[in-house]
């Protein structure tokens, strides 16, 4: 192996690193809301840092291997798209911190429903998280083009939490200030799912050269 | 914004094109490739590969040695250059060469470039003159050179010295120039002056350039063929070639993790 390959090595790694983080903040943040776990959120809120540091040692390894390598080719692509994920794995960092915070403002007040659909949002979306991920790793345009379909699904369960809470929030205005909330937690679910499919889509950029961003979605290919 | 369309117009092409050295050794195999016009080709590969052979062939200059032959066709507009009544002298003045090594005539700058021109009958002191500064504009030299055009062309630098011959080179009107590594001798601010001129001269003539510099290919050419073993293993656009080459191959090279 290479000292080249090595350091593209230890770049993956630390993407995986990264991702995992994220996971793990994604799944920790619905279950302090869920199971009305305090220290669990705080632990999500607290653990963001090592997101942010992970985020920003990426981008200088990626720079500095631009500069003095000159990847080309694939190498130039899995570097370039490296600095993008970051972006938007940091982003989902940052919204699993935002569940959590809804999470302690929930926790501090009764009980409105019990959760249903947003436990399921969530397991969807950590697993686009992780397959997107390993799609990136592993090369594999067949992973990416199934988180990429999966998308849909949150979109639908979101939609449905939303036409849930409105009924709420028109029969009795009490709930309001805990429905709108939770409606927040929903959206950032489905946003989460939106960066994991852009992740998803930078893998068939870096499979294949080719960028499908704003494009029609690869449905037909699957 | 309006794009205005550009026809792409070839130049050269190179159809079924064998080469053997000495009659024995195959070196080039089978090679179908476009040359367009007013572009940058590079062609690029490992040592051994047949770049500088295929380079060689655009001007005939295997002819030099006794034994070479050549099977295809290369055609020059419409004529096949490698036909037995391809005039060799004219077909290197329309097709001209810089290599490796700068390469100037021992005597002054001015007669470097006057050499070819009073070669091809032009006498008249003024028309020379007129001449010989048009081709050091063109080389971007003129500046540096104009008030000592009489000093031998030993006094230049290495890297004034190979935009000289480029200079001589353009002096007599070329429409293509072929460029074999011009600057894998020069330091690396003449090697820029020379990759900048590239992009000038590109308005007037079609080049052609076989380098080992990988990146200087990617930076200078518009299109480029990666070749290996005598065979063209991949002919496209550079940018294409250097962010998402089809070929294995290619990307094992340009990567760097050949073989």
């Amino acid at each position: 192996m290479t000292v080249f390959d090595d350091e593209l090595q230890k770049l993956k790694e630390k993407l995986l690193r990264m991702g995992s983080l994220v996971e793990d903040a994604v799944k920790n943040s619905v279950t302090a809301l869920v199971e009305r776990d305090n220290a669990l959120a705080e632990l999500v809120i607290d653990n963001d840092r090592l997101v942010n540091t992970l985020d920003v040692e990426i981008d200088e390894e990626s720079i500095r291997l631009i500069a003095l390598r000159q990847p080309m080719a694939s190498d130039l692509r899995f570097i370039t798209m490296a600095m993008k994920i970051t972006t938007d794995m940091e982003r989902m960092g940052d919204l699993a911190v935002n569940i959590a915070e809804r999470a302690l403002e929930l926790n501090a007040e009764p009980v409105l429903k019990p959760y249903i659909d947003i436990p399921k949002m969530r397991e969807i979306a950590q697993g686009m998280i992780r397959d997107a991920l390993n799609a990136f790793v592993k090369r594999d345009k067949k992973i990416a083009v199934d988180v990429i379909l999966r998308d849909d699904k949150v979109d639908d369960l979101k939609h449905d939490v939303l036409q849930e809470l409105a009924i709420f929030m028109v029969q009795d205005p009490t709930t309001v200030s805990r429905a709108m909330k939770i409606s927040f937690v929903a959206t950032y679910l489905e946003r989460i799912a939106d960066h994991a499919t852009n992740i998803a889509e930078m893998v068939i950029y870096l499979v294949e050269g080719k960028i499908i961003r704003h494009m029609v979605p690869p449905a037909e290919e699957k | 914004m309006e794009v205005p369309v550009v026809l792409e117009q070839i130049e050269l092409r190179v159809k079924g094109l064998n080469f053997y050295y000495s009659g024995v050794v195959h070196a080039l195999k089978q090679i179908n490739l476009p040359i367009y016009s007013n572009q940058v080709t590079a062609l690029i590969g490992p040592s051994g590969c047949g770049k500088t052979t295929l380079l060689r062939c655009f001007n005939r200059m295997h002819d030099l040695y006794p034994g070479n032959r050549y099977e295809g066709e290369i055609y020059f507009v419409k004529d096949n250059i490698l036909s037995p009544e391809t005039d060799l002298i004219s077909l290197r003045s329309r097709i001209g060469m810089v290599f490796q090594k700068p390469t100037p005539f021992p005597m002054s700058i001015f007669d470097n470039i006057a050499y070819g021109l009073k070669l091809k009958g032009i006498k008249k002191r003024l028309e020379l003159s007129e001449r010989v500064e048009k081709a050091l504009v063109h080389a971007a030299l003129w500046e540096e050179v104009k008030d000592k055009l009489n000093a031998s062309a030993y006094d230049l630098s290495g890297g004034q010295q190979q935009r000289l011959v480029i200079a001589r080179a353009l002096a007599v009107d070329p429409e293509v120039l072929l460029f074999d590594e011009p600057t894998s001798a020069l330091d690396p601010i003449s090697t820029a002056k020379i990759e900048e001129l590239t992009a000038t001269l590109k308005k007037e003539v079609t080049i052609i350039i076989v380098t080992h510099n990988m990146q200087q290919a990617a930076r200078i050419s518009d299109r480029t063929g990666f070749m290996m073993l005598g065979e063209l293993i991949e002919f496209g656009i550079t940018n294409r070639i250097f962010t998402a080459p089809s070929e294995k191959l290619t990307e094992d090279y340009v990567t760097g993790r050949f073989g």
